[in-house]
């Protein structure tokens, strides 16, 4: 039970005054970012990433984190009330999240997402509190070419899990990692691909793109499809809640499966968008009676909430014991880490005991009382809705900038913001997808410098992917994942073919 | 209840507008200025290198190999649109639709440009009342008062709260900021 002290040892390093006050305040902005059109967890985080620099880095990360449990309740919020996906995960929870609100029972359907997202992070974060110092302690044995087949299988995930074109994830990827190797390089020190500008030598800042990519380009799509936003109003009264948790012990298999569900697609990279989905067309596929399903069922609203956020939450595992994020909010806070010197992956178990445990003690809490902040704060946030974008839109603009200026105190990434806002626009309706280009640009030169230092070690030869054991099961289980379309295809032809040649 | 939010003011479009621009041939430029980019960064890296020095991979070595799997997809998806036929009729963006994406880009743009001469706050200040003035057609009075509370919290907490250093210009300078 080494786990469980560390633990209550990172509640020690939390309980005091200010840090709970963080959490508050991170909660409250997170919320409010998720409810508005344009922001949502990816971007918030990036531009309220900021706030934080002038902290230590344990109450940076908590204000942080905070601000993505907000943002991941406040994406509910506008998915049932305003029938719009906060993000692309709460899609699935519009289906019967938006039908109860029609009939009334907009009450109830948050009061089921806000508890159903509680329990899938919770059981997420459990996950995490005794497995993640486990594969840490096993990822101490990795060298540079097992951390490189890491960052392989990561990619290659990408491409053959993705449900966009092909061609697209991998050029949105090559992207990312070429952006990423923009300016000095760090092994020999000469400059690369700046073509004479200086403002090119610092490279292209991850979290600037992020904010153009995620922040302006939602700004702009949100202006082309000229939101008129129509919902329905809720007030959250206690009974309601009781009566709802009360009926929650009987959906134990829809919530226990989703949970599974989702803490498995969440350490796979993107995994919180299919999560969702999975786990409602199980919910559905389960259950007696399928075809009451869309029309306002709320286990409709259990079961892909439940499933989203214990991948949203089970996405961070990756990113604190290995340093490779699961998500793209998880990619942004392994970029707010690197900002303050924090190097994750396995050696921060080891040297930053304080800061990790109370990191994760931090997503225990922030989830209990983000729980009951955002319960008791509905009508607030769908009030926010309320006020017409043309106030909102101006604002938010100006948080972009401000968030990306502040990160190197550089005008060039300002502008460098807006062009990577055109690009989102862009890729967004071409359908590039936009993930893997961010875990890209925030992994490139990790990713580059493992290869480069098995290469170095190994004087050239690629055989040293295939080394021993450990190393070459990583490099075959990516290749496998590389081509895993063309295999289940080949798995679907032959499966077909045997029961037609038996008849 | 309803809450009805009216985004931005302008009259309801029923009709699907005259397409400024199709899917087919958008998608086509940017795989081409993908290809294109992809020649540049190949080019460049050849030129730091990409071969095997002494002591491992040169620097080029990497954006190189990359560069040439970005061009070799872009070719793929440029074959795929003129032979396969894919994105058939499909339109990127109408006029209106255009128009609208204008409205907040042209603003974004300026204020980006006012920030180097006024400083952010300033020039956020003219974007947000400007924006509520002319595109929202919300009340003068209303845009400014939100405007001006605006400009001032973001100063606050940026400037006093946070010590977070933003470009500032001659009002601030005025106050001595």
């Amino acid at each position: 039970m080494e786990a469980f002290d560390l633990l209550l040892h990172g509640f020690g390093v939390l309980l005091t005054f200010d840090k709970i006050l963080l959490m508050m305040i991170g909660l409250i902005l997170g919320v409010f970012v998720g409810v508005l059109p344009g922001l949502g967890g990816p971007n918030g985080v990036a531009i309220l990433l900021p706030l934080t620099f002038s902290m230590d880095p344990t109450s940076a990360i908590v204000m942080l984190s905070c601000i993505y449990w907000g943002a991941l309740f406040g994406g509910a919020i506008t998915s049932i009330l305003f029938n719009i996906p906060g993000e692309a995960w709460s899609v699935a929870t519009t289906f019967d999240g938006y039908p109860m609100a029609q009939q009334g029972k907009a009450a109830e359907a948050l009061t089921a997402a806000f508890t159903s997202s509680f329990f899938g992070s919770f059981v997420a974060v459990m996950l995490i509190t005794f497995l993640a110092p486990r594969v840490a302690d096993f990822a101490l044995r990795f060298g540079p070419p097992e951390f490189f087949a890491v960052y392989f299988l990561t990619f290659c995930s990408f491409v053959g899990l993705g449900r966009e074109e092909r061609h697209k994830i991998v050029i949105s990827m090559a992207l990312g990692l070429l952006l990423s190797a923009v300016g000095m390089d760090t092994v020999s020190g000469q400059l690369r691909m700046t073509f004479g500008f200086n403002d090119l030598l610092r490279g292209v800042n991850f979290l600037v793109a992020v904010i153009g990519l995620f922040g302006i380009s939602e700004i702009l799509l949100t202006m082309e499809e000229s939101l008129s936003l129509r919902g329905h109003a809720a007030a959250i009264n206690p009974r309601v809640v009781l009566q709802v948790w009360k009926s929650v012990p009987r959906y134990w298999a829809t919530l226990l499966r989703s949970s599974a569900i989702g803490c498995w697609l969440g350490i796979t990279p993107g995994g919180a968008i299919a999560a969702s989905f999975m786990g409602y067309n199980l919910a559905k596929r389960f259950d007696k009676n399928p075809d009451s399903f869309g029309k306002g069922r709320i286990e409709g609203v259990f079961a892909p909430e439940t499933a989203a956020h214990a991948a949203g939450t089970s996405a961070l595992l990756p990113m604190l014991a290995l340093g490779i994020p699961g998500s793209g909010t998880a990619a942004i806070l392994l970029g707010g880490l690197m900002v303050w010197g924090l190097n994750p992956g396995p050696l921060m178990f080891v040297e930053q005991k304080d800061f990790v445990w109370g990191l994760i003690a931090s997503m225990y809490l922030g989830n209990v009382v983000g729980l009951f902040l955002v319960l008791s704060t509905v009508p607030l946030f769908a009030a926010v809705l309320r006020v017409p974008f043309a106030a909102i839109a101006p604002m938010i603009v100006v948080s972009c900038a401000i968030g990306a200026y502040a990160i190197q105190n550089a005008m060039f990434d300002v502008w460098m913001m807006l062009f990577f806002g055109v690009v989102g626009y862009v890729f967004k309706k071409l359908s590039y997808p936009l993930a893997p280009l961010t875990l890209a640009l925030v992994l490139g030169n990790r990713a580059e410098d493992a290869f480069r230092l098995s290469m170095i070690g190994a004087e050239g030869d690629m055989r040293v992917f295939f080394s021993n054991g450990l190393v070459g099961t990583i490099t075959v289980l990516a290749l496998l994942m590389l081509f895993w379309p063309v295999i289940s295809s080949l798995i679907g032809k032959f499966s077909n073919k045997t029961p037609a040649t038996a008849a | 209840m309803e809450i009805k939010s009216t985004g931005v003011a302008e009259p309801e479009i029923s009709a699907p507008g005259k397409p400024a621009a199709r899917t087919r041939s958008v998608d086509l430029v940017v795989s081409l200025l993908i290809l294109a980019l992809a020649i540049l960064l190949a080019w460049d890296s050849d030129r730091t290198g990409n071969e095997w020095a002494p002591d491992g991979p040169e620097a080029g070595y990497f954006p190189f190999y990359l560069s040439l799997m970005m061009g070799a997809s872009a070719l793929y998806g440029i074959g795929r649109i003129l032979f396969a036929r894919v994105h058939e009729g499909e339109v990127f963006v109408t006029r209106e639709q255009l128009y609208r994406v204008m409205q907040v880009f042209v603003p974004a743009f300026l204020f980006c440009f006012a920030t180097q001469y006024l400083g952010i706050y300033v020039a956020s200040f003219i974007l947000t009342a400007g924006f509520m003035i002319w595109i929202g057609k919300i009340a003068a009075w209303k845009s400014v008062v939100t405007a001006l509370i605006f400009s001032f919290a973001m100063f606050y907490i940026f400037e006093i709260a946070f010590n977070v250093i933003m470009p500032k210009g001659p009002l601030e300078a005025l106050f001595g900021y």
